[in-house]
């Protein structure tokens, strides 16, 4: 099996993405979900705590690009099974790579723009962004690296009951915010911390976003992007390869 | 070279949890023909339709479209076809035009083609009035009809058809039929399952009866129809009464019911049936009334090869 997409499948899945951003991107609900948790989650660690705001902005950024690219990417394959609307992909002139490419495009587009806000909030309320091109790029990397861990979520198990997988996932994504290195900066983390927050693609993208907002960081960036396209590579083939395997399963 | 047929099968099979859906199978298809699958449900008749535009991969034996091998070659082969699923699968949060656009995109038709064929396509079906309405306000009907539009707007060279008539009211069912016989008659192949025997004798150039996962019959409904044993009819009357007993002695007569002043006979060969009619009405000094031959209705063959298999 080649993992290769033709240029003529890679057109088609923005016929994927187009169905997802109108289906599932574009509902209110959604998008204000998408903005609101991780700001509350943010106010509820920063208020009563003596930190300055720019310690914090890194996480919130990673936060808000994790929630959002995870948010909706995990549920649509067992969506779509149980409205038989997989069916009518499968069976359609375009391969699993095809569809589950799409699918990622969407739930990174819907990251990238949900982004967006919390940067500009944070230019509006004064912070100095030290490496603008860097957070650029950081904010695209990992939201692609995070847009790929949302359809292996969906991976397994090969259920179509939508409320299955969202509980899974938010037992993988929760804890993984916890120990990403977030609310407190890698370098005040005992060593056990640190171990257990390199196996979090989320820590090198708040690492990274640190660099670009304050000019330091705890990892070099050269590992922080190593890494996190480390991350999405593997991602995207385990993805690829479990959906490959399950997919009879879903029809 | 072009292949003459669009549709093979060698010896498909298909367990589910052990139980065999479709056993050994083997049929063809020529281009340009219409080709009914029937069967009681469970029968099989979806299960082979989903091996056949790739959502199921076959246990064992081999499917190829036009040629290319339904397995190794899925982009090519689906890319040939129109379906028309058992279930609808249309979009309900999109409107129907966004299913036409999305369908029409999945199968690479240009922008421009795609709007031309989907608004010429939704009057056709009637359903441009409500283009920009979310497909999960239709009926049934309406979901039928947008999924034919679906089916169709990539011009496919073969339309896999599941029931596609199957619970809509006469007018849908004959607009449905008519579209089918059209598309058919330009060129386009069809591989039509139904339950309905009626429907399959009006459409079909070629029919297929599968039970238990196996074919029981392959051939031209006409060709079923008269083949089959035991079910063709003889309707005689004559100008005296005459014993029922008689009738039933003679030569390839298998059973005679009195019906009013007139006898239906059930007979194996009806030319043999009716030299004897004839003998024993000589024999009895009768005038024959009436003598009508009744061949068996597809509905009866059918019954008759799924009670046997």
């Amino acid at each position: 099996m080649d993992y290769i997409v033709t240029w003529d499948q890679f057109k088609r899945s923005f016929f994927i993405v187009e169905k997802n951003i109108r289906i599932y991107y574009s509902k209110g609900p959604v998008i204000i979900f998408g903005l609101l948790m991780p700001f509350f989650l943010f106010l509820s660690f920063y208020i009563g705590r003596d930190m300055p705001i720019e310690t914090l902005i890194p996480g919130l950024l990673g936060m808000t690009a994790f929630f959002t690219a995870t948010s909706t990417g995990p549920a649509i394959v067992p969506w779509e099974a149980r409205a038989k609307t997989l069916e009518r992909l499968i069976s359609s002139p375009i391969s699993l790579r095809t569809i589950l490419l799409g699918d990622v495009i969407s739930s990174f587009l819907f990251g990238i723009i949900v982004t967006v806000f919390p940067v500009i909030a944070s230019v509006m309320i004064g912070i100095e962004i030290v490496y603008p091109l860097i957070l650029i790029f950081g904010v695209v990397l990992g939201t692609l690296c995070f847009a790929s861990f949302s359809i292996l979520l969906s991976a397994y198990p090969p259920t179509d009951n939508p409320s299955t997988i969202m509980m899974l996932s938010s037992m993988i994504k929760f804890p993984l915010v916890f120990i990403s290195g977030i609310f407190i900066p890698l370098e005040e983390l005992p060593v056990w911390g640190k171990t257990v927050a390199s196996i979090s693609p989320l820590t090198y993208f708040t690492d990274l976003t640190r660099f670009s907002i304050q000019g330091t960081s705890h990892y070099p960036i050269e590992i922080n992007i190593l890494v996190l396209i480390a991350f999405t590579i593997v991602f995207l083939f385990a993805a690829i390869k479990i959906h490959e395997h399950t997919i009879q399963k879903r029809l | 070279m072009i292949n003459e047929y669009a549709v093979e099968v060698t010896d498909l099979t298909k367990h589910f949890n052990g139980l065999v859906a479709v056993d050994n199978i083997s049929l063809d298809v020529k281009r340009g023909e219409l080709f009914g699958f029937l069967g009681p449900n469970g029968a099989g008749k979806t299960t082979t339709i989903r091996m056949l535009t790739g959502v199921i991969k076959p246990d064992k034996g081999s499917a190829s479209i036009f040629g290319y091998d339904v397995v190794k070659q899925g982009l090519k082969t689906r890319q040939l076809m129109g379906i028309v699923p058992e279930m609808s699968n249309a979009y309900v949060d999109l409107s129907s035009w966004n299913n036409l656009m999305l369908v029409g995109g999945l199968y690479g038709v240009n922008k421009s083609t795609r709007t031309e064929r989907a608004t010429s396509l939704l009057k056709r079906f009637d359903l441009y009035k409500r283009k920009d309405q979310l497909v999960k306000g239709f009926s049934k009907g309406m979901k039928q009809k947008l999924l034919l539009c679906m089916a169709l707007i990539s011009d496919p060279s073969i339309l896999f058809l599941d029931e596609p008539t199957s619970g809509l009211d006469v007018e849908s069912q004959r607009l449905i039929k008519d579209i089918i016989r059209e598309f058919n008659t330009n060129g386009t192949t069809v591989f039509l399952t139904t339950h309905n025997m009626e429907e399959a004798n009006q459409l079909c150039d070629k029919i297929a009866i599968i039970n238990h996962g196996k074919i029981a019959k392959i051939d031209s409904p006409e060709k079923v129809r008269k083949q089959s044993s035991g079910l063709q009819t003889i309707e005689i009357s004559f100008d005296k009464p005459v014993n029922g007993e008689d009738l039933l002695k003679l030569p390839s007569v298998n059973g005679a019911n009195k019906m009013g002043d007139k006898f239906r006979l059930c007979v194996d060969e009806t030319g043999v049936a009716i030299v004897a009619i004839v003998d024993y009405a000589r024999l009895k000094k009768l005038n024959i009334i009436a003598l009508n031959t009744l061949a068996p209705s597809l509905e009866d063959v059918f019954l008759q090869l799924v009670k046997e298999s």
